[in-house]
């Protein structure tokens, strides 16, 4: 499924959290514009649970433009022409990097015998690229929602590694309705006939059906019920009047089908009960005795986080937790919740203050 | 430092380089902005308007979007040189237990306000028979963000009342300085307290 992207093989066996190793470890990765001569200018930027490293070059599969592009490029809040901007697709995910949908050593996909991994996981794959490219010290490492929990667990785990750690709409730790959301998408996958325990990398017929009512319902939690109104309210499919039966009546109904089944074209469904499990299981604070300030004692980098007062996926408390425990550990923290219409996506929209707010951190 | 505000350009100027400094109602960050640029001061700020807050950070700077009556709680003991509260006093739900915080989290803390015992606005009380509405307490009773008012003379008291030394003061009316009947004569206060 991989396009054009660089892939740097890890040398090294990637030790993971949940005991074990994973052995030759490829990461897939796009970078932008030119790294400096004495390597400060490097921005990391890391991916959301069905994000991958396109952040502004079109999308291999779909053609779409890259899912940043509004923030990154030349002249943009992050400026490619000032920084060298690094987006690697996470281990588990389906985009050239190792995920359960790759070639295990028996040259079989490893399916369900791909390792569980955690955010820390991922991060851990983000650092060895780091190493591979030379690059000491970013500039910055900046991430919206899971994206936002790798640039925090950067900051904990390596926190020598980033000057400044920019998160978006996220949280350092999955809630019960979190979780539960996540469940239920994994259950719409497990339950579909074709998903054969994982095993239906040879069959004919993958599980389009469970992933596409999976991201369906994901999709829901990433809009807010004003965005929903605003852009569907009641309003018919193509039709004049109810048609009594079980089509897609509504344009919301007709929007989420088309949103589940464009997803199936380009994500794997083993890949997405990989991620949701990572992000279900990632809490900062239990890393790191259960304290979160401790997770950012001693830290000389600066903070920035961002919320939005529409996203009741991780909502600005969230955030603020985040906060108060940078201001318990001293860190230097910035924290403003924008006011954007358009939920939890928010920050992948045209909200521009968060573009200032970018901009004026990363300077 | 001639654009700021004269309480905020006493406070910057009293300020020592390279220290660690919490605004807490920073505004739009000018003494942060200030202190950051003159004194290579670590400038941290807390500021419940959104509005501002983003300016702020598009400049660089430190700011925390959040109330001030709850957030310095999160601050550990004497994390700062100096914290400032500039003409926010008078709109804490709890003056006292603001200085309280003020005093745990800085070293030292600045505090300006609009002196309520200046003589407009005793005038204006006493021969107008209404709540004041002056040069330094422009708004009407009724939509002000001032619930707390308070004088030079019970300032001192209350810092009496905590301990607290008074290492510092300045007097201001029609923006210049003011010396002697502080209580009568000065429009707005700053002083600055330490433990």
């Amino acid at each position: 499924m991989a396009g054009a992207s660089q892939v740097l093989q890890l040398t090294d066996p990637l030790p993971l959290d949940g005991g074990g190793e994973l052995h030759g470890a490829e990461i897939a990765f796009e970078t932008y514009g030119t790294l400096n001569d004495d390597r400060s200018n490097a921005i990391l930027l890391c991916h959301a649970l069905t994000g991958d490293q396109y952040v502004a070059s079109p999308h291999p599969v779909t053609g779409k433009p890259g899912w940043w592009e509004r923030m990154v490029g030349p002249g943009k809040p992050i400026d490619t022409d000032r920084y060298f901007v690094v987006c690697a697709n996470v281990v588990g995910s389906c985009m050239g990097s190792t995920g359960p949908a790759s070639e295990a050593p028996d040259g079989k996909p490893y399916a369900m015998r791909f390792p569980v991994i955690t955010i820390r996981d991922m991060v851990r794959g983000l650092v060895a690229l780091l190493d591979g490219l030379g690059i000491e010290k970013l500039h910055a490492v900046v991430g919206g929602s899971m994206g936002g929990m790798q640039a925090l667990s950067l900051a904990a785990n390596w926190p020598d590694r980033a000057e400044r750690v920019l998160v978006i709409a996220s949280t350092s730790r999955h809630s019960a309705q979190n979780i539960a959301f996540h469940e239920l998408g994994r259950q719409a996958v497990m339950a579909d006939p074709n998903w054969h325990q994982g095993d239906y990398y040879a069959q004919e017929s993958q599980p389009d059906s469970g992933l596409a009512v999976a991201r369906m319902a994901a999709h829901i939690t990433y809009l807010s019920e004003e965005a929903l109104t605003g852009k569907f309210g009641r309003n018919l499919q193509d039709r004049d009047t109810k048609s009594f039966g079980f089509d897609a009546d509504f344009q919301v109904e007709s929007y989420l089908r088309y949103q589940g089944s464009g997803f199936t074209r380009r994500f794997d469904a083993n890949s997405y009960l990989y991620i949701t499990r990572a992000m279900d299981y990632f809490d900062l604070a239990e890393e790191h005795g259960g304290k979160l300030a401790n997770a950012f004692a001693g830290t000389e980098a600066r903070f920035c986080l961002v919320s939005f007062d529409s996203d009741w996926l991780y909502p600005t408390a969230e955030s603020r937790h985040v906060v108060h425990a940078l201001n318990a550990a001293g860190a230097a923290v910035s924290f403003v919740e924008l006011s954007a219409p358009h939920g939890h996506d928010s920050f992948l929209l045209d909200v521009p203050a968060l573009d200032r707010v970018v901009k004026g951190f990363i300077e | 430092m001639s654009d700021l505000r004269p309480d905020l350009a006493a406070i910057a100027s009293a300020i020592e380089p390279g220290t660690r400094v919490l605004d807490i109602g920073c505004g739009d960050g000018a003494l942060l902005a200030e202190l950051r640029a003159s004194k290579r001061v670590d400038a941290r700020g807390i500021e419940i308007d959104g509005g501002c807050v983003e300016r702020c950070v598009a400049q660089g700077l430190s700011v925390v979007q959040g109330d001030a009556d709850s957030a310095l709680a999160d601050y550990p003991d004497k994390g700062f040189d100096y914290t400032v509260l500039s003409q926010t006093l008078q709109t804490a739900r709890r003056p006292d237990l603001m200085l309280d915080q003020l005093l745990r989290v800085g070293k030292q803390a600045f505090v300006s306000f609009p002196n309520f015992a200046h003589w407009r606005t005793r005038g204006a009380l006493m021969l107008g028979g209404r709540m004041p509405v002056t040069r330094s307490i422009p708004v009407s009773w009724y939509e002000t963000q001032n619930i707390h008012h308070v004088t030079v003379k019970d300032f001192r008291e209350l810092a009496r009342e905590k301990n607290a030394r008074i290492e510092r003061e300045w007097f201001f009316a029609n923006e210049k300085p003011v010396s002697g009947a502080a209580n009568l004569r000065a429009e707005f206060a700053v002083f600055l307290l330490s433990h």
